[in-house]
């Protein structure tokens, strides 16, 4: 099959989805008032198991819950900001609490992780969903960094049991795996590219910046974690040992939770020796109009930001 | 089958006394919202209104049970051990270490289809699990008992909303109506009345019915639940006094947070067992 080398990872993940209703009748996917191209196709092939709730995330979650206890697999679908913040609650009691007991598979699906919507300002960027989904017991959390990835989680995510959520980019960008094999999702990483001294562990669509310092600074290596939770610790730490220095990318606050948290966790029970740099958003919110590149660089989340700071940790 | 309406009345009045009993033994249990909601669960469990199994807790062919309004249950513990769900020496051990009855119950006590506790989320819970036994082609019929102070809950009316537009007439929602929040009077908290007019206007079918009265609340569920295809989802709106047959609860509108004495009790339930 060819397809296009750019895509959005949620036509990717839903246009999985929707080839495996046609087999798989437990599915269910309920939306929040949000649509997607691909999403047309299940709606016009399975408007029986297509369900839009309306813009209310508090009972996208909990009509998902309903019909995961009598046994459907349910995918929730919303703006990523709003499923994870708004229905929080509805997830930590009806999904985590809930799945230590009975597991529900219900998987969250939110769209536009980070700052994809650029110009949307400080309700739309999503930036405290990794940290705070995280923190909840029994929840898985993904976020991958293209569509190879994205559509890996489809199988995955429909027949491992209990609560998921995935963090979509929301917009179109290249596939960084050239070979869907190499996504071992039990692990939850995969190096992108070996290096000497440095190594950045990125997520989501920060992987393609970290992509590009790598290209442009040999030996600067690049770790994808995109399962941020379960993640192969021990096998983390192996890939880090060696390195003197770990940038963490994230489109995230950092120093709160999010990726550079579990990274941390690693390097203190790992007992490694390299020092950690979080690259991310600082405590605020970003209210600064401007391209996406904009607002990275006035974060210091750009290339030319990431590529001064390798720089400078060689120079010293 | 023929209720014995005699039979169910006095089955409420053993759950009633069971529940202050579990109160003495435990006195964080939340006794007075769990007393306004004895006929109710009795006239479920009792009343050949909801198909269950104690054996078999998640029998594919029972009818579902979500308490929305979990604190107020205690009175259900009792219950669903006379039902068979569990032993009923755990009911001596309520609240006490290792014991999996809480002040608040959960899905670890057997015949609890949700958790509770967090209030508001029950309708919606329902309106999936009643979608979900459509598309199963099931004919089981899901209850929900909610408290009337829980309608301040904005993901309530999320749910009542969805249960009509999907026309879920497998749904039966009844309102432990005790007219208390833990504060004050709802009435002087938050106007939730009249629920048969708010209901309706959002095309639910709505019943009202005084929930304490054993005969009109069995006549009202089994006509509800044998209303057939109405496309409509139904409401009962229970009314009720919040710490029932206590007059020391009865008489406080505080009384939600309220413990009784060992006298109190004594002197409520005449000593009975």
């Amino acid at each position: 099959m060819s397809r296009p080398t750019t895509m959005t990872m949620r036509d990717s993940f839903i246009g999985t989805l929707c080839d495996r209703m046609a087999t798989d009748e437990a599915i269910f996917f309920l939306v929040a008032d949000l649509g997607a191209p691909a999403l047309d196709r299940i709606r016009n092939e399975y408007p029986q198991r297509f369900i839009n709730v309306g813009i209310a995330e508090q009972n996208l979650i909990n009509v998902a819950t309903g019909l995961a206890l009598e046994g459907f697999s349910v995918y929730t679908y919303a703006i990523a900001p709003f499923i994870t913040m708004r229905a929080y609650e509805q997830a930590r009691v009806n999904l985590a609490v809930s799945s230590q007991i009975r597991p529900v598979n219900v998987t969250m699906l939110g769209l536009g992780g980070g700052v994809s919507y650029v110009v949307s300002g400080p309700t739309h960027h999503c930036l405290e969903d990794l940290a705070i989904m995280r923190l909840l017991p029994n929840m898985s959390v993904y976020c991958p960094s293209d569509w190879v990835v994205a559509a890996q989680l489809v199988d995955y995510t429909r027949t491992t049991r209990g609560p998921k959520y995935i963090r979509f980019d929301g917009k179109a960008l290249p596939a960084l795996y050239a070979d869907p094999a190499a996504v071992d999702l039990q692990k939850g990483f995969a190096r992108l590219a070996p290096g000497s001294d440095i190594c950045l562990v990125s997520t989501g669509f920060m992987s393609h910046r970290a992509f590009k310092v790598a290209q442009e600074r040999p030996g600067v290596g690049v770790i994808d974690i995109f399962s941020l939770k379960p993640c192969d610790e021990s096998a983390l730490a192996a890939a880090l040992a060696s390195y003197s220095h770990v940038i963490t990318m994230e489109e995230g606050f950092i120093n709160n939770g999010g990726l550079d948290s579990l990274v941390t966790k690693v390097v203190r029970e790992h007992e490694l020796r390299c020092r950690q740099h979080p690259v991310g958003f600082n405590d605020r919110y970003v209210f600064e109009l401007g391209s996406r590149d904009h607002l990275h660089a006035i974060n210091d989340m750009d290339e030319a930001a990431v590529i001064a700071l390798t720089d400078r940790l060689r120079a010293a | 089958m023929t209720v014995n309406l005699e039979a169910l009345a006095s089955k409420a009045r053993w759950v009633w006394a069971e529940t202050l009993r579990m109160h003495r033994l435990a006195p964080e249990t939340r006794v007075a919202s769990s007393l306004s909601a004895v006929e109710i669960f009795t006239t479920l469990y009792y009343g050949d209104l909801l198909a269950h199994n104690g054996g078999d807790p998640r029998w594919e062919g029972r009818d579902r049970l979500i308490v929305s309004k979990g604190h107020g249950s205690i009175s259900l513990f009792p219950i669903l051990a006379d039902r068979g769900f569990f032993d009923k020496a755990e009911l001596d051990r309520v609240c006490q270490e290792g014991s999996f009855l809480g002040g608040i119950p959960d899905t670890i006590i057997p015949g609890y289809e949700t958790i509770n506790g967090s209030l508001g989320h029950g309708i919606g819970v329902a309106c999936g699990m009643a979608l979900g036994l459509k598309r199963k082609r099931s004919s089981n019929h899901i209850f929900v008992v909610a408290g009337d102070g829980e309608f301040c809950e904005g993901s309530m009316w999320e749910g009542v909303m969805f249960a009509a537009h999907h026309r879920l007439d497998n749904l039966t929602v009844i309102i432990d109506n005790n007219k208390l929040c833990m504060l004050d009077r709802c009435e002087n908290i938050m106007t939730v009345e009249p629920f048969d007019r708010r209901f309706e206007a959002f095309g639910w079918e709505a019943r009202r019915v005084d929930g304490h009265d054993v005969p009109a609340l069995h006549q009202a569920l089994t006509a509800l639940k044998q209303r057939g295809a109405t496309g409509r989802p139904a409401v009962l709106i229970a009314d009720t006094v919040k710490g029932k047959g206590v007059p020391e609860l009865e008489q406080d509108t505080l009384c939600h947070i309220s413990t009784l004495t060992a006298a109190e009790i004594d002197r409520a339930t005449g000593g009975e067992r």
